[in-house]
């Protein structure tokens, strides 16, 4: 199908190679292991797999044939029908990365734009051209304070309020190193805010994390946080939700160092977890300890304004056992879906998305708050998720809604040992004022009964 | 040529894009968190389709033309894949929600893990690293992890070919490695003298490419994966050049003990102009328990004789080396390979090998006497030539890139592997036919001529394409990394 061989170019092309066969070209392969038969499915035609793949698929109930409620890192939100016919465009998504960018100009010119989207919805100077998501960008910002310290600050206080599995990740990445990671060990209280870190922090300390908005949804100003860390000679990093960016201050205004965030929500489709996109920008002062890509602005020998990958001496391929990180790779299509919603969105569009969360979920939040039995334990100031506490364990009350349908939203307890009766609810565009009411009745129905 | 960025093209009460009207009361915004401009473009969506439409149009791509660029494996992305997995029931799922409604999804990762398994011989599989760089880490965490569980601490070295990609050594020091580079012996395989020296109770392991990047492959292959074996140590597999060996043979049948998959590459997920991609690690039994936490699995058995099918479900390896990212993996990736093997089968995906080194040895064979091949042997999915002449001392590999791009063809890899001066990296898969090979290969030809008879044309290549050469020095020098102006307030 996907070869075009006919039998008399076969012929032709071994003639022409000076071998009699296919298996001659495989002589120097180790014979006793060669050739083993292949225990798989036999191959189906387009027509046969397309039904295959939609009986499998079928067997899945999908986040938009339920109600849901569910985020806790991955939202469910709408994608402008631009967004994929412009990733659909083959030239685009069959390409590789432009290392000729003589013939690679789309790529490199719709990557400098996405830099530019995200150093401004970040209030950062510098943005690289993106990481796998928004778990490896932290463990990059991680990696990237050590050797901005040398080794000297190896102390990293990681909130206990980011992402589980962002915390997990950046403790396989640094399992084997002499980095301490500490402040998600029960070293602080998870329902106080930010300030509960500034005592971890000594002069060993080179990085502190935090997220904004946080696991549970709450919102704070970190410019007092940002004080304390540059006091003690550290860095502060903080890991974002961009859809929160359309309305609240920014990390930059607050001091950030380093930005990182989940880029999912911004165009990108919930596809069982992957792949996303992972936000990393920073100051002007750090982009050469910054790792991963980066398109800059030159010109050509034309004279014409044009884009290539710049700063390459930092990475990999010239670094090799000297470079700071391995990526040698971007989330390429994931930044372009990200890239061409913002454009689409843009200023009014973006803030006008951004606003319906928060209100949604600030409705949500107060209707469920009245009910018996339910308190929001994520305070006045979250952006579009919050936590209840549930009069029974969460993941019952979840079991039970999903019986009809309803994705009530995220137990916390596998992640939070002690509070198996808190849910992590996230509202977005996407759930109207009759969904929230049905998730509130079945909420209240489910505990009565 | 050039297009104007967005920063130019917005302008001030333009609007793309429009949601609903909120349908709940309004609540304030919290003062004093609310940040005061926005600076996003402001375009009407004619506008941005127009933008970003020109803009694909600047590039080479798999879909316009030939693109032999070694090591990358660009070939046909079957448009099948695309519509598998834009299907609702796979591009609408919430990786948390509970198992129970996700089946399909785990069953398809279920079996995805299996093939993989069976086609790289080997007991277990992780589908969760993001890219082929991200599974080397994975790899070498792995190789580390069953050391230290077996209080075996000494050993903290590891050996990388000097014909390695970057990633190799750069994961090795990620790691906490110590990486010592081995050099290749004349007829470019490991050389055996040199690794002996090295196989001795600190040794961890070896990362290996085999195919190796110049494309050959390593005929002592198992007389080093034995050496190191004895040694104590381990193998990693770099799996770049998968394309070489589908059904043809079987790494783990040879003492790689860890290999890493490129989904981008061999099973023809897209390169999305870099990325996403995908890099699943398969492992021997003795390494099983240190993938990556979650795999998936079957949780409950189900009982077939009453019609109760098995629950598909997460599982955490006892001994794991952790989360190598959220969530399960770049799940639409898998769709789209599953989709490709699921096509093929076991006797498709065999005739894709072989005809991935069919085709490389039929370019070899056009060009071998107009290039110089510094190891000309049958090579496997790919090879390696010099663009250099002695006759024409003032053209480099470079010039004949971008000479190339004249005839509508995206040049091969340059400047890797390291080992081999000014060298072309000439991958062009299966998916080509005689005539794109024939004319790739007349253009090669005439270019090497044009080296001696007009080496200015090559020097100031390329003529016909929308940009000439690009001053790279002024872009690391001035760092203009976002548009200048922001946009207008």
């Amino acid at each position: 199908m996907f070869t075009p061989h006919t039998k008399d170019d076969l012929e032709a092309m071994l003639e022409t190679i000076g071998v009699a066969s296919i298996d001659d070209l495989f002589k120097c392969l180790p014979a006793e292991h060669k050739y083993h038969q292949l225990d798989l499915p036999p191959a189906l035609t387009e027509m046969e797999v397309l039904t295959e793949l939609r009986d499998i698929a079928w067997a899945n109930d999908t986040a938009q044939e339920l109600v849901s409620f569910l985020g806790a890192g991955a939202y469910n939100h709408y994608t402008p029908a631009v967004v994929d016919s412009i990733l659909r465009r083959g030239e685009f998504y069959t390409a590789y990365t432009p290392y000729q960018p003589e013939i690679s100009q789309g790529t490199l010119q719709a990557i400098f734009e996405y830099q530019s989207l995200i150093a401004g919805l970040t209030g950062m100077d510098v943005c690289n051209a993106s990481h796998y998501d928004g778990a490896t960008a932290v463990a990059e910002a991680v990696n990237m304070a050590y050797h901005n310290f040398r080794g000297k600050r190896p102390k990293v206080v990681l909130s206990p309020a980011v992402h589980p599995h962002y915390r997990q990740t950046v403790r396989t990445y640094t399992q084997d190193s002499d980095i301490i990671l500490s402040g998600d060990q029960g070293e602080v209280d998870l329902k106080a805010g930010p300030e509960a870190l500034v005592p971890l922090i000594d002069e060993t300390t080179g990085l502190v994390v935090v997220a904004y908005p946080d696991f549970f949804g709450r919102i704070y100003d970190f410019t007092a946080l940002a004080e304390a860390v540059h006091e003690a000679g550290a860095l502060l990093a903080v890991s974002v939700n961009p859809m929160a960016l359309g309305i609240l201050k920014t990390p930059g205004e607050m001091g950030a160092d380093i930005v990182t965030g989940e880029g999912q929500s911004l165009g990108i489709p919930l596809s069982y977890g992957g792949p996303y996109l992972g936000l990393f920008a920073t100051r002007q002062k750090y982009v050469r300890k910054m790792a991963g890509r980066l398109a800059g602005e030159t010109v050509d020998n034309r004279g014409q304004r044009a884009y290539v990958l710049t700063l390459t001496a930092r990475e990999q391929h010239i670094r090799r056992d000297r470079a700071t990180s391995n990526i040698c790779t971007n989330q390429g299509l994931l930044a372009l879906a990200a890239t061409v919603y913002l454009s689409l969105l843009g200023k009014h569009g973006l803030r006008q998305v951004s606003t319906l969360c928060y209100q949604k979920a600030h409705y949500a939040a107060d209707q469920i708050n009245k009910l018996p039995g339910f308190e929001l334990w994520s305070g006045q100031f979250f952006f579009n998720e919050f936590l209840v506490k549930c009069p029974q364990p969460a993941h019952e009350i979840s079991d039970h809604l999903m019986e009809h349908n309803l994705l009530a939203g995220y137990p916390v307890g596998k992640d939070y040992p002690g509070m198996e009766n808190y849910l992590l609810i996230a509202v977005t565009e996407m759930n109207t004022k009759e969904d929230i009411d049905w998730l509130v009745s079945g909420l209240e129905e489910v505990t009565n009964g | 040529m050039a297009e104007h960025l967005m920063c130019e093209l917005s302008v001030p009460g333009r609007r793309g894009f429009q949601f609903p009207d909120s349908d709940v009361p309004e609540v304030k915004l919290p003062e004093g968190m609310l940040r005061d401009d926005l600076p996003l473009p402001e375009m009407a969506e004619i506008d941005v389709v127009r933008y970003f439409t020109r803009l694909s149009q600047l590039n080479h791509s798999v879909d316009t033309g030939f693109y032999p660029l070694g090591s990358c494996t660009m070939k046909y992305n079957p448009k099948i894949n695309e519509e598998a997995a834009r299907i609702p029931g796979f591009a609408n799922l919430h990786p948390l929600q509970p198992v129970e409604t996700t089946q399909g999804a785990l069953a398809m990762m279920y079996h995805l893990q299996q093939w993989l398994s069976e086609i790289g011989g080997y007991q277990a599989t992780s589908l969760q690293p993001a890219a082929g760089a991200h599974g080397e880490l994975t790899g070498v965490l792995i190789i580390r992890a069953y050391h230290r569980s077996r209080g075996d601490t000494k050993r903290n070295k590891i050996l990388v070919p000097d014909s390695a990609h970057g990633t190799n050594p750069a994961t090795s020091a990620m790691s906490g490695l110590e990486v010592v580079e081995l050099r290749s012996d004349d007829r470019g395989n490991v050389d055996i003298e040199a690794l002996r020296e090295h196989c001795n109770d600190t040794l961890a392991g070896l990362m290996l490419t085999n195919p190796n990047t110049l494309g050959l492959f390593d005929e002592n292959v198992e007389q080093v994966t034995g050496m190191v074996h004895e040694a104590g140590g381990l193998i990693y597999g770099d799996g770049a050049n998968m394309n070489a060996l589908l059904g043809i043979l079987r790494p783990g049948d040879i003492g790689i003990d860890v290999l890493h998959y490129n989904l981008h590459k061999t099973f023809s997920t897209p390169h999305g102009g870099g990325g996403p991609g995908s890099g699943p690690v398969s492992v021997t039994e003795e390494l099983a328990d240190f993938l990556p936490d979650p795999v998936v699995g079957i949780i409950d058995e189900g009982d077939e004789s009453n019609n109760i099918p098995p629950l598909y479900g997460f599982i955490t390896p006892p001994k794991t080396i952790g989360r190598m990212k959220a969530f399960q993996g770049h799940f639409g990736m898998i769709v789209r390979a599953f989709t490709y093997i699921r096509m093929h089968g076991p006797d498709g995906l065999r005739k894709v090998s072989e005809y991935a080194v069919l085709n490389a040895n039929y370019l070899l064979a056009l060009l071998r006497d107009h290039y110089h091949v510094p190891f000309d042997r049958i090579c496997m999915h790919e090879f390696v030539a010099e663009g250099r002449w002695e006759d024409a001392p003032e053209i480099h590999a470079l010039d004949v890139a971008k000479r190339l791009m004249d005839f509508d063809f995206h040049p091969p890899t340059n400047y890797f592997p390291l080992i081999v001066h000014e060298s072309l990296m000439i991958e062009p898969t299966e998916t080509e036919s005689k005539e794109t090979l024939d004319a790739f290969a007349r253009t090669m030809i005439r270019i090497a001529e044009e080296a001696r008879s007009e080496p200015e044309i090559l020097k100031t290549a390329p003529h016909k394409t929308p940009f000439g050469r690009l001053d790279e020095v002024k872009a690391a020098k001035e760092l203009v990394l976002c548009c200048v102006p922001q946009f207008a307030r």
